[in-house]
């Protein structure tokens, strides 16, 4: 037994039990500010996470949890998230009626959970996981108790996340039915053996299903922009970011080292998943007027565009989702700070508060420009290059599957339907017709320290992208000789 | 050399987002000398650039290469031939007086200056670069700031409309390209987006026929959508119409001119087999922007339409150029796209000018202009006679040349293409002569008068002399355009590798010097 090997979780973990009991003998303001001391402390063990270098993979826990580079990757991941997303729980503390402290530990819970996942090697780590996730999430999204909308999306999400988490166990339950396996490598060593067994494949197919309402993908997306919309803004950033990311995490871990065979069979199956996903995501965002509810569409069409790299069923392809995943981050949670600051000064969301944005914080206006535009996949941001690999991971099956052919037909469609409604925002921030509020929207330090990073963050991995590149190619790169 | 001329104008613009809002004449006063230095480094390199014969290896000059993502192959690399040195001149020059037309701009100088230089450096990078992913990159970082300025800066009533039909349908057309692009890359087996290192792959093994057969429509429709091809013209009379106008001068003159050249550049050495199989198709979709679109121009009411009509026709001659795939063709096409670039950036800049300082472009409403306005009434003129080919512009000799190197292989497409630029180019242009310079003076401009300071003709000036300059003695850009276009069509068409056949080349784009430069 090894318990270095989840020390970082421990870490993470205490931290926020360290919070909870703070909180105990902390006066309200100097609650608040608790948010920083967490931002901090995970700063320091993302400091720490480089000592860890994951090669050769360790495996812990009757090989429960492994620690190679995939896995570190996603924790470093996770770890960044949750530090911009407690800066921007700081910055809505005042919005939470009670239990900021709560709101902080919860947040730290969560990031266990990522993290977890991003080291599960069995499928009832992948489910503790992944309730863990989504079982704060529960709380995070419903917090602001005195909000309907809150409320309403509280429920939604608990509702088809439930309705999901049972597709998830049935499906385990069906693997281990048949296989009498839950680790993922004895389930690879076993599976070519069960693949005509239609209750094993069932089983797969229901695991699929489960982790696509982590992703936010077709069939299980529903929720996406109404949870978004009514969430406390901080916990939609987390929700865009971090929970999407553990949930690829733990889908390419299950189809690419649990079931290869199965996930190469079911090519079209992919293929189909993230087309529909891509088209809903961006035909559904056209429509919206409310700023949360298109980040919402643009999220289940991200997920799309990130299905893409696990339809590839090349290391290309899983290198690219790790990569895109990278840009997504700065580039989501920099449109979540903007969002957070701007609403906080007019209450409502509709893209018309946004109206002479320009004139009001040319910095605000510059990176929610610049993150829409990154999202929308135009050089030289992150969200380009991505898209870039991405489109190539495809193509370079395309020669194996001429169904890539219009999955990629089908990506560049959407990036340009995406390209019209972010650019309805854009407009509305610099050139809508006689904007009703002209008074300058302060910007808190810490904040606009955030905003920036965030906006480097993308302008880097645009410009000089060999860097995470080459580590993102080294992540996957256990999966070259299977 | 070339690294100067692409970041100096980038880097200018960087620069200026810390200067504060209120220096606006200083903003003007460093896009000025930025573009400027710029153009000055551009003529340089021009003259210093000689055609003489290239090797049996397509070599080029002025190379430099940079690692930028070298996991996947790419690097910083540009370099010139004569293929593009004409265009790096043409882009830097049309940029200056881009940036001297700029005066019109009166409000947010910070950011259009700022989206000018960033155009300027990336259509410059795309230019001179030798690497796909550079290529594509540059032009997208040219293209963005061009949606933004027609939102912003906008002319006309229609502006929203066009900002989103400009921005949908050049998305389009540089995302099928960027596949055509990936797929080119991932099908060559070099692992490099290299331009010679493909280049180099593809003349050891050329790309077998199934993949070129995939690979050269995406490329041709995408680039297609980009230069404004039939049937996907229609974004372009509304943007350039809406643009304000030095996007207009930047984007019809030099931009568009990307997508023919990645073809020339990209698409001809490196799929060869399939461009002789498109061919054909290429000359015929190239009568729909001569003729159709001839025709549309000739029943445009507003000049800036008319001019945005006929710079759509003025690109078919380049497609016919690349059609006929034979030395003399390439060339001409390349001598157009050059001819072309000063000839759409002069007449947008003049219609600005005309509207500036007579507030329409309506043609029934002018009339009798060359009296009040003789420098603009004098240069229009120019500029439309140009625009119909006559001889002494160096559109005719590019024009010319095109239609002898299309004679042999597509003589239908090619005597319909003269009548499409001899009579409906005659028409519509001379009816906009008629209409705004000829007749009696409307009471309402009876007090017009041209801006009296002295620099305002500058820009104009800049572009008209080297049209006449390049008309009068084709053979300095053809000097230089022949043994570039030669090595490109070796890959091509083998037999007109040989030295060009002799008699057919009209005699001013054919010095007898070219003749000693032959192997």
């Amino acid at each position: 037994m090894n318990y270095s090997l989840i020390s970082m979780e421990i870490a993470v973990v205490l931290l926020g039990l360290g919070l909870l009991l703070a909180d105990l003998w902390l006066a309200p303001p100097a609650k608040v500010r608790l948010g920083y001391v967490a931002a901090v402390g995970l700063a320091l063990i993302f400091g720490w996470s480089f000592t860890f270098s994951g090669t050769p993979s360790a495996l812990a826990f009757s090989d429960m949890y492994v620690l190679d580079p995939l896995a570190l990757y996603f924790k470093r991941f996770s770890l960044l998230a949750a530090i911009v997303v407690l800066i921007m729980s700081v910055g809505f503390a005042e919005r939470i009626a009670a239990g900021i402290s709560e709101f902080y530990a919860l947040i730290l819970f969560a990031l266990a959970g990522m993290m977890f996942a991003a080291s599960a090697n069995d499928l009832a780590m992948l489910f503790v996981a992944m309730e863990l996730i989504t079982v704060t999430f529960y709380v995070l999204t419903s917090f602001q108790r005195a909000r309907l909308a809150s409320l309403e999306g509280g429920v939604k999400y608990l509702i088809i996340g439930a309705l999901s988490s049972a597709f998830l166990v049935y499906g385990i339950a069906l693997i281990f039915g048949t296989t009498g396996q839950l680790n993922f490598d004895q389930i690879a060593a076993v599976a070519s053996k069960y693949e005509d067994n239609k209750i094993f494949l069932l089983g797969v197919f229901f695991v699929l299903v489960g982790l696509c309402f982590k992703i936010a993908a077709f069939p299980a997306h529903i929720w996406t922009p109404d949870v978004y919309q009514g969430s406390p803004v901080p916990a939609a950033a987390f929700l865009a970011v971090g929970s999407k990311a553990a949930g690829f995490a733990l889908l390419l871990r299950v189809l690419f080292t649990a079931v290869p065979g199965i996930t190469n069979g079911w090519n079209h199956l992919l293929i189909a998943l993230a087309i529909v996903t891509i088209l809903y995501g961006n035909l559904c965002a056209i429509p919206q007027r409310n700023l949360k509810r298109i980040l919402g569409y643009s999220s289940i069409a991200n997920a799309g565009y990130l299905l893409l790299g696990v339809a590839a069923l090349n290391n290309a392809g899983r290198a690219a989702i790790l990569y895109y995943l990278g840009g997504y981050l700065f580039a989501v949670l920099a449109a979540f700070l903007v969002i957070l600051i701007v609403m906080n000064d007019a209450e409502g969301e509709d893209i018309s508060v946004l109206a002479g944005l320009n004139q009001r914080s040319p910095l605000l206006a510059a990176v929610l420009t610049c993150a829409l535009v990154s999202l929308a996949g135009i050089p030289p941001l992150a969200g380009f290059f991505g898209k870039f690999l991405l489109i190539r991971a495809v193509l370079d099956e395309a020669a194996n599957n001429p169904a890539c052919y219009w999955l990629v037909a089908v990506a560049c469609f959407g990036v340009v339907v995406s390209i019209y409604y972010y650019f309805g925002v854009i407009r509305a921030i610099y050139w809508s017709k006689d904007p009703p509020v002209l008074s300058p929207i302060p910007v808190p330090r810490v904040l606009g320290a955030a905003l920036v990073f965030c906006l480097l963050g993308m302008l880097y991995l645009g410009l000089f992208p060999n860097h995470l590149v080459e580590t993102t190619q080294d992540a996957v790169k256990f999966w070259a000789g299977r | 050399m070339l690294t100067y001329l692409i970041f100096l104008p980038l880097l200018t613009g960087l620069l200026l987002c810390l200067v504060p809002r209120n220096y606006g004449f200083f903003m003007r006063l460093a896009a000025l000398a930025a573009t400027g230095v710029t153009m000055l480094l551009a003529v340089a390199l021009f003259l210093q650039f000689d055609g003489a014969p290239l090797g049996p290896s397509h070599a080029f000059k002025f190379e430099q290469q940079i690692p930028w993502i070298p996991a996947l192959g790419i690097s910083y690399h540009v370099g010139v031939d004569g293929v593009n040195i004409g265009l790096i001149l043409m882009g830097a020059i049309v940029a200056f007086a881009a940036t001297c037309c700029a005066w019109e701009i009166r409000s947010r100088e910070k950011e259009f200056y700022i989206l000018l230089l960033l155009m300027t450096g990336g259509i410059l990078a795309a230019f001179c670069s030798l690497d796909l992913f550079l290529f594509y990159f540059a032009h997208e970082l040219a293209l963005v700031p061009t949606f933004i300025m027609i939102g912003v800066w906008g002319r006309g009533s229609d502006k929203n409309l066009a900002t989103f039909q400009i921005t949908l349908y050049l998305s389009l057309g540089a995302l099928v390209a960027l596949a055509g692009l990936i797929a080119l890359y991932l099908r060559a087996g070099a692992h490099s987006f290299d331009l010679v290192t493909l280049m180099q792959a593809a003349a050891k093994q050329p790309l077998p026929d199934a993949d070129q057969k995939l690979i050269f429509p995406l490329l041709f429709l995408g680039f297609g959508v980009l230069i404004s091809l039939w049937p996907f013209h229609t974004w372009a009379p509304l943007g350039y119409g809406s643009a304000p106008t030095p996007t207009a001068m930047l984007h019809a003159g030099v931009l568009k001119k990307f997508g023919l050249y990645g073809l020339i550049r990209i698409a001809l050495p490196l799929l060869p087999h399939a461009a002789q199989a498109w061919a054909g198709t290429i000359a015929w979709l190239c009568l729909g922007n001569l003729v159709y679109c001839g025709f549309v121009a000739m029943r445009q009411k507003n000049l800036n339409w008319v001019i945005g009509y006929s710079s759509v026709a003025h690109m078919g001659f380049v497609f016919l150029g690349i059609a006929s795939l034979n030395l003399i063709g390439v060339s001409g096409a390349i001598l157009v796209m050059i001819a072309h670039g000063f000839l759409a950036a002069l007449s947008f800049g003049l219609s600005g000018y005309l509207e500036q300082t007579t507030g329409t472009l309506e043609i029934n409403e002018m009339g009798g202009l060359l009296r009040r306005l003789p420098f603009l009434g004098s240069a229009l003129l120019l500029a439309l006679f140009a625009g119909c080919g006559l001889p002494g512009f160096a559109n005719f000799a590019g024009e010319v040349t095109v239609f002898f190197g299309a004679w042999k292989q597509f003589p239908v497409v090619t005597v319909l293409g003269v009548w499409a630029a001899l009579v409906i180019g005659g028409v519509y242009m001379l009816r906009a002569v008629r209409g705004i310079l000829h007749g009696p003076v409307p009471a309402r401009f009876a007090a017009v008068q041209e801006s009296d300071w002295p620099l305002r003709p500058l820009p104009y000036v800049l572009l008209i002399l080297p049209l006449l300059l390049f008309g009068f003695r084709p053979s300095l850009l053809t000097d230089k355009i022949w043994p570039a276009a030669q090595s490109v069509l070796a890959v091509v068409t083998p037999a007109d590798a040989a030295p060009p056949p002799g008699p057919t080349g009209p005699p001013k784009t054919k010095p007898a010097r070219l003749v000693e430069h032959q192997p």
